[in-house]
């Protein structure tokens, strides 16, 4: 069988990158273009000599992921190759939504037939943990450690979702890793859309997290069924779709059973943040109707 | 062939038009906007063929977005300067080591602070590591010519780099100039369609940009250096089928005027040969044994051909347009350490012109005569520079 993202890479026991990364290549069949920016998928797949890539692949530098990609499109334009398949991005949150937000502006405003697929594991992982724009509130990174005083991080997660709608491009989605059948059905829909499609995929770290490497779905899932992390699905800037909850969580049972948010069951400050994570959430659910 | 008065934005962009490139990006700044204006025009008016023409957020974006079209199998075009050439930096060095031969001009301008849209060479030399290629052009007639000859070299399989056109922002750019300009048989006769070695294709997956761990990254800076030094020998071929292509003969990596029997060697880089030549030929004509030695390729650096050349001479006066700040005139640097071993000769290096401060011909005059004459000491001056007194509070 034809590999497109072959065993042997880097990744930990219990990434779920490869999880992500080998559902979205299995829907496209392969037939793509993969830009991959700077991050933990990057190093874990593509040391020299030893890629584990089976499609086109392209690392050019941190944060011009989606600018890259935008050159494919151009280049398979001028030259008449369009057929040869999809060009797809796959960046972590903080290539992403921090450093490279503005190339990816730029190709979302210029409506550019790529897949940007964000694989959100809500911080800087490849270098152990550093919070990004769409670390959660709470979580204790290095760079937002819990201490006496601050209670992890202060803020919210950057919401880039509504960034992308905001660009008016025809596809815009969120995933989970806990949910495979949904990502390879939402990537064959992004592709039936001619433009800049959104898709961004929740992809627990088992160790920047601080869960059991076996737990990385049952994680996933969680931030699912707590509405933390909704799944919704745009097509033309309309809500089509979204993952009800059958018997909503409380948001505690996700936060307990990662090392990330422990503190916050015993620090002074973290009832407060744990009231707020449930604020969220239920605003998630009433925004989204997402209580079955 | 026409002859005709244009600007030298517009000699600039008629001659990427004829390389026929598939995919141009760039983001407008000052005094680079119009070279893709022109061509944003030739785009909306359907010259360009099959071209793709995009207009980026940034020059950071279009440096990038050429990359992704550049290793698709894309030949590519872009402009800028000043903060947009710093701001593309590090896309740029990114795109030497993935050996993509993206061609672009530079309308050297100065860097900020203080801002300055005026030219000066600061923002060039600030990429002179990045194993980019960089030649410095006279005249628009020079910048013209360039572009189909910065393709074929960069584009040749024993070099494979990216490539700086460098002409002086305002000074050449906007200025009126008569240009022969080439015709399209003559160009697709010189330069064949861009056809890589590899690129990326689903027909044949390759990864491109991989990470080198220490035991292998060393062998790819290797053959970055040696890819640079073979530029040399590609560089000198191509100058010389151009010339035979269309009479016009710009030289090898230097050009020189003068040279024989010379005591004294001027080196400049860029339009102020021109104002440079006519003082030497002046004082020629006085009795001077003054010579003109004009840096056409500045990386790869022309070490042998500037030994030869200056092997007999007592005397070199450099025209710096850029300072390396903590040390002296770039191009001195190099100079003296090519040299170094070869020559007694004295170096005088003169810092002039920076951020457009006009350089009149008396200045160039005064500078040459006072090396000649020992009336000022080897090493680094700025001239043209008003009496001011510094204020340190």
């Amino acid at each position: 069988m034809k590999f497109f993202f072959s065993s042997g890479h880097g990744a930990c026991p219990g990434c779920s990158l490869p999880i992500a990364v080998k559902n979205v290549l299995y829907a496209l069949e392969g037939k793509c273009f993969v830009v991959n920016p700077t991050g933990c998928l990057e190093i874990i797949s593509s040391q020299y000599d030893r890629s584990a890539w089976g499609v086109p692949y392209i690392h050019s530098v941190f944060e011009n992921a989606a600018a890259v990609a935008a050159g494919i499109d151009a280049a398979l334009k001028a030259l008449g190759r369009k057929d040869e398949g999809h060009v797809v991005v796959f960046a972590g949150d903080g290539a992403t939504a921090d450093i490279g937000i503005g190339c990816l502006s730029g190709m979302f405003d210029r409506n550019h037939d790529v897949l940007y697929i964000c694989l959100d594991n809500e911080a800087y992982q490849n270098t152990g943990n550093q919070q990004s724009g769409l670390t959660p509130p709470g979580s204790n990174t290095t760079t937002t450690p819990a201490g006496k005083i601050l209670p992890g991080k202060i803020g919210r997660k950057k919401d880039m979702v509504a960034f992308a709608l905001a660009h008016k491009i025809p596809y815009v989605a969120t995933a989970s890793v806990a949910y495979p059948n949904d990502i390879r059905r939402k990537v064959k829909r992004a592709v039936e859309f001619e433009g800049a499609k959104y898709i961004q995929i929740l992809c627990p770290c088992v160790t920047g997290w601080g869960i059991n490497s076996n737990e990385t779905i049952k994680v996933a899932r969680l931030a699912v069924e707590t509405a933390l992390y909704p799944i919704v699905e745009y097509e033309n800037g309309e809500l089509v779709r979204v993952r009800k909850i059958k018997e909503r969580k409380p948001v505690e049972e996700y936060l307990k059973i990662q090392r990330r948010f422990r503190h916050l069951f015993k620090h002074p400050k973290g009832r407060e943040i744990i009231e707020e994570l449930q604020r969220i959430a239920d605003e998630n659910a009433k925004r989204f109707g997402l209580d079955e | 062939m026409v002859r005709k008065v244009v600007r030298g934005f517009y000699a600039v962009a008629y001659a990427v038009k004829l390389c026929r490139p598939a995919v141009i990006c760039a983001y407008p700044i000052t005094p680079q906007t119009e070279i893709v204006e022109n061509l944003a025009t030739m785009y909306a008016n359907g010259e360009l063929g099959n071209c793709q023409y995009i207009t980026a957020e940034s020059e950071f974006g279009a440096a990038s977005i050429l990359v992704g079209a550049s290793a698709t199998g894309a030949r590519t075009f872009t402009a800028t300067c000043s903060q947009g050439l710093i701001l593309m930096s590090e896309v740029l060095w990114n795109a030497a080591g993935m050996r993509l031969p993206i061609v672009m001009v530079i309308a050297n301008r100065s860097l900020s602070a203080p801002l300055s849209i005026w030219n000066d060479h600061q923002d060039s030399m600030a990429m002179r590591d990045a194993c980019i290629i960089q030649v410095y052009v006279e005249n628009n007639q020079e910048a013209h010519d360039m572009i189909p000859q910065a393709y074929k070299i960069a584009e040749n399989k024993d070099v494979m780099l990216p490539f700086m056109v460098c002409m002086d922002g305002y000074k050449l750019t906007h200025a009126y100039e008569p240009v022969d300009l080439l015709e399209q048989e003559t160009v697709d006769s010189f330069l064949p369609p861009y056809d890589p070695p590899i690129k990326l294709t689903t027909k044949d997956p390759l990864t491109f940009g991989c990470y080198a761990p220490p035991h292998c990254y060393m062998e790819f800076r290797v053959v970055m250096q040696r890819a640079m030094m073979r530029a040399k020998k590609v560089m000198e071929e191509v100058f010389k089928e151009w010339a035979e292509l269309t009479g016009r003969n710009w030289g090898g990596l230097i050009a020189t005027d003068y040279m024989d029997n010379a005591e004294t060697a001027v080196v400049a880089m860029g339009s102020v040969v021109g104002l440079v030549r006519e003082v030497v030929e002046e004082m020629r004509k006085d009795g001077k044994k003054v010579g003109l030695v004009k840096i056409r390729s500045f990386r790869p650096f022309p070490t042998e051909e500037l030994r030869k050349v200056m092997k007999d001479v007592e005397n070199i006066v450099v025209f710096e347009r850029a300072v390396s700040f903590g040390y002296e005139g770039p191009v001195s640097i190099d100079l003296k350490s090519a040299l170094f071993g070869h020559s007694n000769a004295k170096v005088y290096s003169f810092a002039v012109g920076l951020g457009g401060r006009d350089i009149p011909r008396d200045l160039i005059r005064k500078c040459i005569n006072n090396a000649i004459e020992g009336k000022v000491d080897e090493g680094f001056h700025f001239e043209g520079v008003k009496e001011f007194e510094e204020v340190i509070i």
